[in-house]
């Protein structure tokens, strides 16, 4: 089972915080390979709020032909990260030529276009980066949006953390979601490594996804963009959060509510019963079956954490006012904020979000048989 | 040899018949019961004499010929009362005495079932035993890699919707503006498919129906049971169990009259109306209540006289395009019950399948599709179109559910799979295999008159004698001398416990899949089948 580790701090972190907590969990992966996103960039991207970040791995061909689509699309480099890496990557690892993250004024072009726009042509951008890529097996395209850089590599996460020096500033970060890989399902893919993203929203999961394949058969007809792809069965999960805030309007409380339903019975008594009830309804293919945790980030920096309607994952957040951190162990936990209050930990149960706020002050529970929010 | 002997090309011995009559002279009471049940009169007394030679000893007397009579079982060799292998001869046989058994050739039978130039028609089953549903094997097993759910102990949720779902954008709009949707029912995904009241006998009718009842009621298990065409009991329409019932209308609008007037009537709304296109067991037929089954009770229900076989046509003659039958005819049934109620088309699994539910997701009143494959049963049909026309349900099914997929709206239109779930036994293997491929529910016919009230027919032309209503269980029968035979309490108990056994059957499938809050429906990775043309037909998986 892979292992979840994700932080939320007033002040920026080193994702190796993260990467540390995952060594503690060891026992529990493999160390097939370790994912990270990171948000709140603090060094040089936090000037650079607006600018795309473009992260992934590319060949040194590979990285001649981004800088020609690039031009072409009329993006200028701001700030790139360049690491002069080992000559010998640790065991299990491949060579690669160039690790990037790198920092594009949008072009001249887009000044006109309005925010929704320009967040599709930024997925636009990044989908045309990935079929380039997987066409001459030259580039890895991770994320391209602004405050945020993902790193996935396969290998143990300590090791690859300390070979990619991940301990530099330019990598500390106000939000880290970091998983370490137990591959079990799938031949090692990167694109297949959590966490996945998309405009804003990220989410990484263990356990198995069983209903991935009627769910994945329901989003690609759906026609929204960025809807392709589903190397691993957890990427359902992102997109079904995407589908949740950006195309139904509603709010993080309802996610649960889409893919793990109350019982008719908890419906018939709940305050907002026929809107939920219609929700089932018209969502029901997006039902999930678990067994999973999941762990998420939204646009506005929250982190949340859920689980399958049965609870067979287990999940813990803890910490303080100004830090907190999500764990799927609770020695993760321990690891990271070992001087925390450890009776203020939360193990939520099957019907809860527990939900941390960008303001970083309070964890928010919310329950499924709870009132929503008011609807957009 | 008699130099007028008997022989015509018709003359068949016991051997050209598909059943023989095994009887034990030296067992047999002489009580007559097997003859008195038989239901087609394949036997009766006979009288046989015995020769017996005397030899004296020593050589002054010649032999002598002794001439004795007995008397025993004949069995008839006329087409017209061949031996249809009901075994009910040997259910009364207080001395196990006698017994049909199945001829080892292939029996001559079959040419001479036309007397008078008209082709064979029988009640049943299709008479194959092969099915590819049985092939299917459930391939996705979690063990280690995540702990699988556990039949016996968790909650499941095993429940399907009927009616059109509306895309999650627009139901929530709808829902906002307080505009109308489609009216759609949470049901359990094992429907009981039209068997008429003209079809089934009052004591079977009401047996599935009190079934039904206390599986809803009492264990909290939404089943829905369809009249089938012929229209629905008075009493039946104006109780509260109606919303068990889906209302069928056919072609010959049997009993509709009587729908029609007892709607101010009625306490609930039906759980859905079907409008009968296609039968799986005769595509392109109708529907064929034979003269032998139109007693007088039938008769008031349908609204015709009595003792006249009742043929529904094989379309809607009203109606002369697809348009028509999806728009109209689904758009004014839905607005008899003020748009409340589920309106949907049930066809024969064909090659025009998904031209009708192509049609269907155009129109915001559909509320689904039945789609009945081959292997479907009847209560009377021409043989030829049992055993040669249609479509099997699997890649029918797959087709549909794949269409849907393609345009994003699987699980809108649900799809409902009926023909030959369970013919071998395996209903709830074969209903999770449908369901795996894309169905959102499972009709069956023959199964539960099989498991609930022992018909006595099999995939090998056994029996099949529903069409002149002298079902010797009593099932398919409107003669009360033949049907009081039948015991509907017990019929009720037997659906009850086919439910029951079923729910925990289709558990111990889905858990180990993982899969406890929603149907599976789709879940196509979860199939294997040892056949590489099948698996490359219905994108499954290919194990061997």
């Amino acid at each position: 089972m892979c292992r979840l580790f994700a932080l939320t701090s007033q002040e920026p972190v080193s994702p190796m915080q993260a990467i540390k907590a995952l060594d503690v969990m060891r026992e529990g992966h493999d160390g097939s390979g370790v994912g990270l996103f990171l948000s709140g960039l603090s060094g040089p991207f936090e000037d650079l709020k607006d600018c795309p970040v473009l992260s992934g791995i590319f060949t040194t061909p590979g990285i001649r032909r981004l800088d020609q689509f690039m031009m072409d699309h009329d993006f200028m480099t701001k700030y790139k990260t360049s690491t002069r890496l080992s000559e010998d990557p640790p065991t299990g690892t491949p060579k690669r030529d160039v690790y990037l993250a790198r920092a594009y004024e949008k072009p001249e072009a887009w000044k006109h276009l309005s925010p929704e726009k320009q967040e599709e042509e930024m997925v636009r951008i990044r989908l045309q980066l990935r079929r380039m890529g997987e066409a001459n097996n030259d580039m890895t395209v991770f994320s391209f949006w602004p405050d945020t850089i993902m790193i996935k590599e396969l290998g143990d996460p300590l090791a690859v953390g300390n070979y990619l020096q991940l301990d530099r500033k330019e990598f500390d970060a106000r939000v880290v979601l970091a998983q370490g890989r137990q591959n079990t399902n799938y031949a090692i893919n990167l694109y297949a490594c959590h966490p996945f993203f998309i405009q804003g929203i990220c989410t990484m999961t263990n356990g198995e996804n069983t209903a991935f394949l009627p769910i994945r058969e329901f989003l690609e007809s759906s026609n929204i963009l960025g809807y392709e792809g589903y190397q691993s069965d957890s990427e359902v999960f992102t997109h079904i959060l995407h589908f949740t805030l950006k195309r139904l309007g509603l709010d993080i409380d309802a996610y649960k509510h889409i893919i793990t339903p109350l019982k008719d019975r908890d419906l018939n008594n709940h305050p907002d019963g026929p809107f939920l009830k219609q929700l089932k309804e018209t969502c029901r293919k997006l039902i999930i079956d678990g067994p999973n945790c999941i762990i998420g980030c939204l646009p506005d920096k929250s982190l949340f954490m859920v689980q399958d309607s049965k609870k067979l994952r287990p999940g813990v957040v803890g910490g303080r006012p100004g830090m907190y951190a999500f764990s799927s162990e609770v020695c993760g936990l321990d690891a990271v904020l070992p001087d925390r209050d450890v009776t203020k930990d939360i193990q939520p149960m099957h019907l809860d979000t527990v939900i941390v706020p960008p303001t970083r002050q309070e964890i928010r529970i919310c329950r499924q048989t709870d009132p929503l929010h008011l609807q957009h | 040899m008699s130099p007028n002997r008997p022989i015509t090309p018709s003359t068949l011995s016991p051997k050209d018949l598909p059943w023989q009559i095994d009887w034990n002279k030296s067992k047999c009471t002489l009580c007559g019961q097997c003859t008195t049940v038989c239901p087609v009169k394949a036997i009766e007394l006979g009288v046989f004499r015995k020769r017996k030679v005397k030899t004296p000893i020593g050589l002054m007397t010649p032999p002598e010929n002794e001439y004795s009579i007995f008397y025993g079982i004949r069995q008839k060799t006329d087409p017209a009362f061949s031996c249809i292998g009901c075994g009910m001869c040997s259910m009364v046989c207080p001395n196990g005495a006698i017994m049909p058994r199945r001829n080892d050739e292939k029996d001559k039978l079959c040419f001479h079932k036309n007397a008078g130039g008209k082709p064979r028609t029988r009640g049943g089953r299709r008479n194959d035993n092969d099915s590819l549903l049985d092939r299917i094997k459930f391939i996705r097993i979690s063990m280690l890699t995540d702990p699988a759910l556990d039949a016996g102990r968790h909650e499941f949720d095993l429940r399907t919707l009927l009616g059109r779902v509306l895309p999650p954008e627009e139901g929530l709009k709808t829902f906002r503006e307080q505009g109308w949707a489609p009216p759609v029912r949470e049901i359990y995904p094992l429907i009981i498919g039209g068997m008429s009241f003209g079809a089934l006998s009052p004591n079977m009718w009401e047996g599935l129906q009190m079934g039904v009842a206390y599986l809803n009621e009492e264990m909290g298990m939404p089943v829905r049971i369809c009249t089938g065409e012929g229209g629905c009991p008075p009493r039946l329409l104006r109780s509260r169990f109606l919303k068990y019932v889906i209302l069928q209308v056919a072609s010959g609008y049997f009993g509709w009259d009587e729908i029609i007037h007892a709607l101010p009537h009625m306490k609930e709304d039906p759980c859905a109306i079907e409008i009968k296109y296609g039968q799986g067991a005769k595509p392109g037929d109708g529907g064929l209540l034979m003269w032998h089954k139109v007693n007088k009770l039938i008769a008031a229900i349908r609204g015709v006289p009595a003792g006249v076989s009742l043929p529904s046509p094989p379309t809607h003659q009203t109606q002369y395009s697809i348009e028509e039958s999806v728009a109209k005819m689904i758009q004014s049934m839905s607005m008899a019950w003020g748009f409340r109620v589920p309106v949907y088309p049930k066809i024969s699994a064909s090659s025009t399948s998904l031209a009708v539910l192509n049609n269907l997701t155009r129109n915001p009143y559909a509320s689904g599709l039945a789609i009945d494959g081959e292997d479907g049963g009847t209560g009377a049909a021409y043989n030829v179109s049992m055993n040669h026309m249609g479509h099997p349900i699997a890649s029918n099914i797959r087709d549909a559910y794949l269409n849907l997929a393609r345009l994003g709206k699987q699980n809108e239109i649900p799809i409902f799979a009926g023909g030959g779930v369970g013919k071998n036994g395996n209903l709830a293997a074969n209903a999770a295999a449908l369901i795996m491929l894309g169905a959102s529910g499972i009709q069956i016919g023959k199964y539960i008159m099989q498991a609930a009230a022992g018909c006595l027919g099999s995939e090998s032309d056994r029996c099949n004698v529903c069409n002149i209503g002298v079902c010797p269980k009593g099932i398919t029968s409107q003669d009360p001398r033949i049907y009081r035979r039948l015991d509907p309490e017990k019929v009720a108990e037997r659906v009850v416990e086919t439910y029951l056994s079923f729910d925990t059957e289709l558990k111990k499938i889905i858990a180990p899949l993982g899969r406890s809050t929603s149907l599976p429906i789709g879940m196509s990775d979860a199939l294997g089948i040892n056949d590489k043309a099948a698996a490359d037909r219905l994108s499954i998986k290919y194990v061997v």
